[in-house]
């Protein structure tokens, strides 16, 4: 069963029914789902949780619906790899990976559509939407096929088609809009208002976003039932960056891990960047740019959960760094070379953001260290392919020698 | 009908224009102030837009192309 009692704005404190809502009727502040946590209390241990099934469903009590009824492509558990290589390479003895590239549509955002489209079935929705520039297509279109629900997509008819093919094979309506992503914002969002659909980033983002808790459950758990010292995240809108820290002070309370230390780190690429400048401005308006980043994944100008991030940020003691856009690719490839794994731009930002925050003192040798990548590299191949030159020789032994060897 | 729910903000010299009344009567959009903040310097205004779709795509790009910015208070859906 599901413990969430509510929806609560986070503005003025306003509570609703946990119905499709996104914003408070009175002041438009975001809602957020409010739990009955003495009643989880009474349910909730390591052992449930142990006994629970390998996957982000493990943690079905702290999360806004059913779990046994949901729509499920066996998202989570994702692993959390010791990191030596690159932990040699950058002065830092425990480092770790969470590897949610390996999702089943290869990022994060499987695990907050899992919860969005679960909620959505609980509703009686026939349909699932988005507006999206890759990741969330893909996964938004894969979930409606599990559960035999309509989708649409939106899109901006400029998207690369190696995009637009990972969402179409499930069989949604893709729908391509000629446009700037501000007029495709306002778009869905009216199509939002006038049709009975699921958006999973709109009616539904108050359940949507608390998907992400798992990333800080599971990695709280992979450590041995504690948080690590720091956390490096990569973030567009900042909900999962807040969501994290929220699943480890979640733990906390219900005593499942001991009090929380954990520094959290926002990483964001230079072109799109609006809630590490406010971080480095000090203020706390995000101001909202105009995305231009090779990090597409990353490319909200305008984030709805930049003022929480920024919260969370200060209530961690953490920060925000900013990587240029040409370092962008050199995170990809220092992790793809020191331990074989191949992340999309939004990775390539964690690192060199890692990279970054080591150098200048803020994460030391012997502190457990945990870099979030979100997506698979596969899904950026335009970012990285100046960078393969292979060598091309005759088919002789003479020229390979030649070639390769000598050279 | 349609609704959109935004956020305008001023910079200095628009903060004495009646831009949002001048929004309604040119395009038959209602507007609906939520909430606002205006000083001399700088201002805000959250509002509900209520009218014809069209309408209100044609009155927000007025609205900015008067130097105003328009977001929607939901940031960015497209991800």
């Amino acid at each position: 069963m599901a413990f969430a009692s509510a929806l609560k704005c986070r503005e003025c404190g306003r509570e609703y029914p946990t119905d499709p809502l996104n914003v408070c009727e009175f002041c438009f502040g975001p809602l957020e789902v409010v739990y009955d946590y003495e009643a989880i209390s009474r349910v909730v241990s390591r052992e449930r949780i142990l006994n629970g099934p390998l996957t982000m469903w493990r943690y079905q009590d702290l999360l806004p619906v059913d779990g046994d009824n949901a729509v499920d492509l066996q998202t989570g558990f994702t692993p959390l790899m010791k990191a030596p290589n690159l932990g040699r390479m950058l002065g830092l003895d425990h480092l770790y990976i969470k590897n949610d590239a390996v999702n089943p549509t290869n990022s994060f955002k499987d695990r907050v559509v899992s919860v969005a489209s679960t909620k959505a079935l609980e509703y009686e929705f026939k349909t699932l939407a988005c507006a999206s520039t890759g990741n969330l297509a893909g996964s938004v279109a894969a979930h409606a096929a599990r559960a035999g629900m309509t989708a649409y997509i939106f899109i901006p008819a400029d998207l690369e088609k190696g995009k637009v093919i990972g969402a179409a094979i499930y069989g949604p309506t893709v729908v391509a809009i000629n446009g700037s992503y501000d007029d495709v914002n306002r778009l869905c969002s009216e199509l939002a208002d006038t049709y009975p659909w699921a958006f999973v980033n709109i009616n539904m983002r108050p359940y949507y976003a608390e998907g992400s808790k798992t990333l800080g459950y599971e990695v709280a758990e992979q450590l041995g039932w504690q948080a690590p010292a720091h956390c490096i995240v990569p973030s567009a809108s900042g909900s999962m960056f807040t969501k994290i820290w929220k699943g480890f002070k979640e733990f906390e309370d219900l005593e499942l891990i001991p009090k929380v230390h954990t520094h959290m780190h926002m990483t964001q690429a230079a072109g799109c960047a609006p809630i590490a400048e406010a971080y480095e401005a000090g203020v706390t308006r995000v101001r909202p740019v105009k995305p231009d980043t090779v990090a597409k994944s990353l490319a909200i100008g305008n984030p709805a959960d930049g003022y929480y991030s920024l919260k969370t940020i200060q209530e961690s003691d953490g920060d925000a760094t900013i990587v240029p856009e040409e370092e962008v690719v050199t995170g990809i490839q220092m992790l793809a070379e020191t331990e074989g794994i191949f992340t999309e731009t939004a990775g390539g930002v964690v690192i060199s953001g890692l990279k970054r925050l080591v150098e200048r003192g803020a994460i030391k040798r012997d502190e457990v260290t945990v870099a979030y990548i979100t997506g698979n590299g596969l899904k950026t191949l335009e970012a990285v392919e100046h960078t393969v030159k292979p060598v091309t020789i005759d088919p002789t032994t003479a020229s390979f020698e030649a070639e390769v060897l000598s050279a | 009908m349609a609704k959109l729910r935004v956020r305008f903000t001023f910079t200095p010299e628009l903060v004495q224009e009646p831009i949002i009344w001048q929004l309604g009567q040119k395009f038959s959009i209602v507007t609906n102030i939520r909430g606002a903040d205006v000083r001399e310097a700088f201002g805000w205004a959250l509002l509900e837009l209520e009218g014809d779709a069209e309408q209100i795509n044609q009155g927000i790009d007025w609205v900015r192309s008067t130097g105003i910015e328009v977001q929607l208070v939901t940031g960015d859906v497209i991800e």
